[in-house]
């Protein structure tokens, strides 16, 4: 993304949280920014690629963007990186130690936690980093405050020399609110130091960096007592009082006007005599927090009555319609009445787009039998579900190269002759599989992998990586050569393949041979993600209905744009009932990549005539 | 220019009355305005209710839109949130507090018209997109989503966006269709909402600027049409 003027200070402008933030590190003088894409947070570097006189880039994984921004503030730069809930898994091994050492340029790292899983594979309460890591919590409650705790954050991190946590959350990520923005100040580069003993952890200089950084936690500690971001709402109705942060904190407000409530937005370490003078004020004392009851705990063990988790849910969202009910409940109230019941319509899954390379490799890997096929996590997830439920295990990010190495090694005697076969896609084999394959080949494992390189981060919108060969900006950047690098960690030449995802024969073949061989093997798939530039849509297709014999094979491959127009039910000469399919091609939205072609017989999918092409679209 | 926006953009404070839309006003109590725009994703829903927020606010409104959008580049279902009135606090729209329902797609318009309150309004684009569940005969799609909705008492306008957009020339039009029919369902005058829609071409696609015009003014007269017949 070009760099393009930035609105002018005072502007007021409609932003999503994330926005708010990019916009903020822009005005906070930040020189270097780096993350790693991922739900809810890819849009705060996606944004940032676009402002003047900062360093932005994708990292390769989370732990490695930590790192850059790490080092950039070692030399004296003010310093950002963003990530999602788990890739703070991730990048805690530098986290850990880099909260010893402190910042010398303010570092504020920002992770944005999914809460209630719309895109993840699990819900994580990224607050106990602060508590683990001994580092500041900031927790927004909408865009504007996202904003103005970045410039706030980077004060703090280097008045403390800490690194600072901007916890958010889908619900600011991705909420559009107005926000006033303001100027960019200039921060030069302070300079790198030499100094062994504060940046060079080994384990005598640690040992002495403990007791600063508890020192630095005390004074934090203090600071949160008198600190303007934790704000006091007074109220008329003190029968009941809350303490909240982040998102929930209007929730609140809009659910119970008349409460009083005590904001946190620095919500760790916690305020706690601000608490409890509250707690002197009300009947009832209630933590409103998301996700886990991690204020809960602590002020209860202050000796703060407090209640929390007790009255309102532990998992997924909060909201006012959460909130209210609840309370009413517990006071012995009748809750609102509860108004009409959704209807059941059908549901919706994900599903892989119109002419995805990867629904290529579902199709044939849905065809093979004695297969286990270890998975990953990226748009080729979707091959557990319908209609291929191709895929045995996702777990975490690279983690389909260990699992299937140890389903090969764990095998028991029903498993003797299955094959393992790994999935994983290029983004994610460069941000967490190559350890994996290298363990593969070094402990001499039986495993094939499919290395479906799309050349994009496909699941997270299709940004760059090093696959695609351009950087954050669309610049030409070195590009990865698969092939040459699956051999580079050991795998031989005569077992690497490249193949092409829409030739299913040769993909068929190529799987059937790979898997029968008892030596890891490598089969790269190599068309571009349809969301990319790269991306070349061909003549569209339709069905001639009169040569359709309904055998539903097409249907097999998953492509949204085949749709069934009638079922029969038919008996064969053999006298055994089959299902009928038949089907229709929506060809404005098919760019004919051939793939419903090959399983159909009959050859009555034929080319359409060429549309115009600005009817390709979907309708609505 | 319409006087409101003059009047806001002179810096003199927004208007705060619910309505100033005589067919369909908002009950006095109500501040804020929920309006809630469903669809799946590469709809365009999120990019139309960006327009109504960007119309609210050129209005001095508070605003706030949010999506639940489960992966909403892989068809899943998207339900687009939108806030507007003197202060917004929570984003979400609580069910039964939503006071118009805008459906891109049939059976989306009924899985979420439990949402409306009472006397609340869908507008509904006929369109069926099926997904591939229901292809491979795992689910039916209701069959006939709209006469559901009336049957459950909505007031529902139904209409052929789609097909609007196809008569006009350009499929992609059916979102400025869309939006035309919910331009006498608000709190503010229709001129309003065409100029947040028309802004965005201005600036970058000039050339498609009368026939968005059309668009949006052919989805008015379709509502319209439909308001008659309940
Ligand atoms: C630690 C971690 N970081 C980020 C993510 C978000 N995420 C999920 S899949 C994915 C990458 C997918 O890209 P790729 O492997 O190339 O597959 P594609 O979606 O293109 O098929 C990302 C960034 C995550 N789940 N976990
Ligand atoms: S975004 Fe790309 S990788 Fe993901 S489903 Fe679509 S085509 Fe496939
Ligand atoms: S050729 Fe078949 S599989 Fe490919 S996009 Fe068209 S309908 Fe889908």
């Amino acid at each position: 993304m070009a760099a393009v003027m930035p609105a002018p200070a005072q502007s007021r402008l409609l932003m999503s949280g994330n926005e708010a933030v990019a916009r903020a590190v822009w005005e906070a003088g930040v020189r270097v920014a780096a993350a790693y894409p991922g739900t809810p947070s890819t849009e705060m570097l996606e944004t940032l690629a676009g402002y003047p006189d900062l360093y932005t880039e994708w990292s390769v994984n989370e732990k490695v963007s930590l790192e850059v921004a790490f080092g950039a503030s070692m030399a004296g730069s003010r310093a950002f990186c963003a990530m999602k809930h788990v890739g703070m898994n991730v990048a805690s091994d530098a986290l850990m130690t880099l909260t010893l050492t402190g910042v010398q340029g303010g570092l504020v790292i920002a992770v944005a936690d999914d809460v209630g899983l719309s895109s993840s594979q699990n819900e994580q309460d990224s607050r106990f980093w602060g508590r683990f890591a001994h580092i500041p919590v900031l927790e927004p409650a909408d865009s504007q405050d996202a904003h103005d705790m970045v410039l706030e954050g980077y004060r703090l991190s280097e008045s403390f020399q800490v690194p600072v946590l901007l916890r958010l959350t889908t619900r600011i990520c991705h909420v559009k609110a107005l926000v006033t923005v303001g100027a960019r100040q200039t921060h030069a580069a302070s300079g790198f130091t030499r100094d062994a003993a504060r940046w060079v952890m080994v384990p005598g200089n640690a040992a002495r960096r403990i007791p600063l950084m508890y020192e630095r936690e005390r004074r934090l500690r203090e600071l949160a007592e008198t600190s303007p971001l934790n704000v006091l709402e007074p109220g008329e109705d003190k029968r009941f009082g809350f303490v909240t942060s982040g998102p929930a904190a209007m929730h609140v407000r809009e659910a119970f006007p008349d409460a009083p409530v005590l904001r946190l937005g620095l919500s760790y370490p916690v305020p706690v005599e601000r608490v409890r003078a509250l707690a002197l004020q009300v009947e009832r004392l209630v933590v409103v927090e998301e996700t886990e009851p991690l204020l809960e705990l602590e002020l209860r063990a202050a000796g703060i009555a407090v209640h929390g988790k007790d009255v309102l849910p532990s998992i997924g969202e909060l909201s006012p319609q959460v909130l209210r009910p609840a309370l009413a409940r517990w006071s012995g109230e009748d809750g609102p009445a509860s108004g009409a019941a959704a209807q059941a319509v059908f549901p919706r899954p994900p599903t892989l787009c119109v002419a995805c390379p990867h629904l290529g490799v579902y199709y044939t890997l849905s065809q093979l039998r004695n297969i286990v096929v270890s998975g990953d996590i990226g748009c080729y997830t979707l091959g557990a579900g319908h209609p291929w439920h191709a895929l045995d295990s996702t777990i975490s990010m690279g983690a389909s190269m260990g699992v299937a190495l140890g389903l090969d090694k764990g095998r028991g005697e029903t498993d003797r002759n299955k094959r393992i076969v790994a999935v994983i896609g290029d983004s994610t084999f460069l941000h967490m599989g190559m350890q994996g394959l290298l363990d593969i080949t070094y402990n001499r494992g039986n495993v094939t992998v499919l290395l479906l390189d799309n050349r994009a981060v496909g699941m997270t919108g299709g940004q760059d990586n090093p696959a695609s060969g351009r950087d954050i900006h669309g610049e030409p950047a070195p590009r990865v050569d698969f092939a040459r690098l699956v051999e580079a960690l050991g795998v031989k030449a005569e077992r690497i393949r490249v193949v092409d995802p829409y030739e299913l024969p040769t993909l068929f073949k190529a799987l059937r041979e790979e898997t029968k061989i008892d030596e890891p093997s490598v089969i790269i798939t190599d068309r571009p993600c349809v969301l990319i530039d790269a991306y070349q849509p061909r003549r569209p297709y339709r069905v001639e209905e009169s040569a359709c014999t309904g055998c539903g094979n097409c249907v097999e491959v998953g492509c949204p744009a085949i749709h069934v127009t009638r079922r029969e039910k038919a008996v064969k000469p053999s006298g055994r009932e089959v299902d009928l399919s038949f089907v229709r091609i929506d060809t404005p939205a098919c760019t004919g990549c051939d793939l419903c072609v090959q399983t159909c017989a009959p050859d009555a999918i034929v080319h359409a005539e060429p549309l115009h092409a600005a009817s390709v679209v979907r309708p609505g | 220019m319409p006087a409101i926006a003059a009047a806001v953009i002179a810096g003199k404070p927004a208007p705060t009355q619910p309505s100033l839309n005589q067919r369909r006003p908002m009950p006095a109590s109500h501040n804020t305005t929920n309006i809630l725009v469903v669809g799946i994703g590469g709809q365009g829903v999120m990019t139309a209710t960006e327009i109504l927020a960007e119309a609210a606010m050129a209005l001095g409104h508070d605003v706030k839109k949010t999506e639940v959008a489960g992966m909403a580049q892989r068809g899943g279902v998207v339900s687009s949130h939108l806030r507007f009135g003197p202060k917004v606090l929570s984003p979400q729209i609580a069910p039964g507090e939503a006071d118009l329902l805008v459906g891109f797609e049939s059976a989306e318009a009924l899985r979420w018209c439990h949402t409306l309150r009472p006397g609340g309004v869908v507008l509904v684009n006929t369109a069926r997109l099926v997904p591939p569940v229901v292809n491979g005969g795992l689910y039916d799609y209701p069959a006939d989503p709209v006469g559901q909705m009336r049957a459950l008492g909505y007031e529902v306008h139904a209409f052929d966006a789609t097909g609007i957009a196809r008569e006009l020339g350009e499929l992609r039009l059916g979102n400025t269709v869309m939006l035309g029919a919910i331009a006498d369902h608000l709190p503010f005058p229709a001129d309003n909402l065409l100029e947040a829609v028309l802004a965005r071409f201005r600036t970058r696609k000039p050339q498609f600027v009368e026939l968005n015009r059309r668009a949006f003014e052919a989805g008015r007269r379709a509502d319209a049409r439909e308001g008659q017949t309940t």
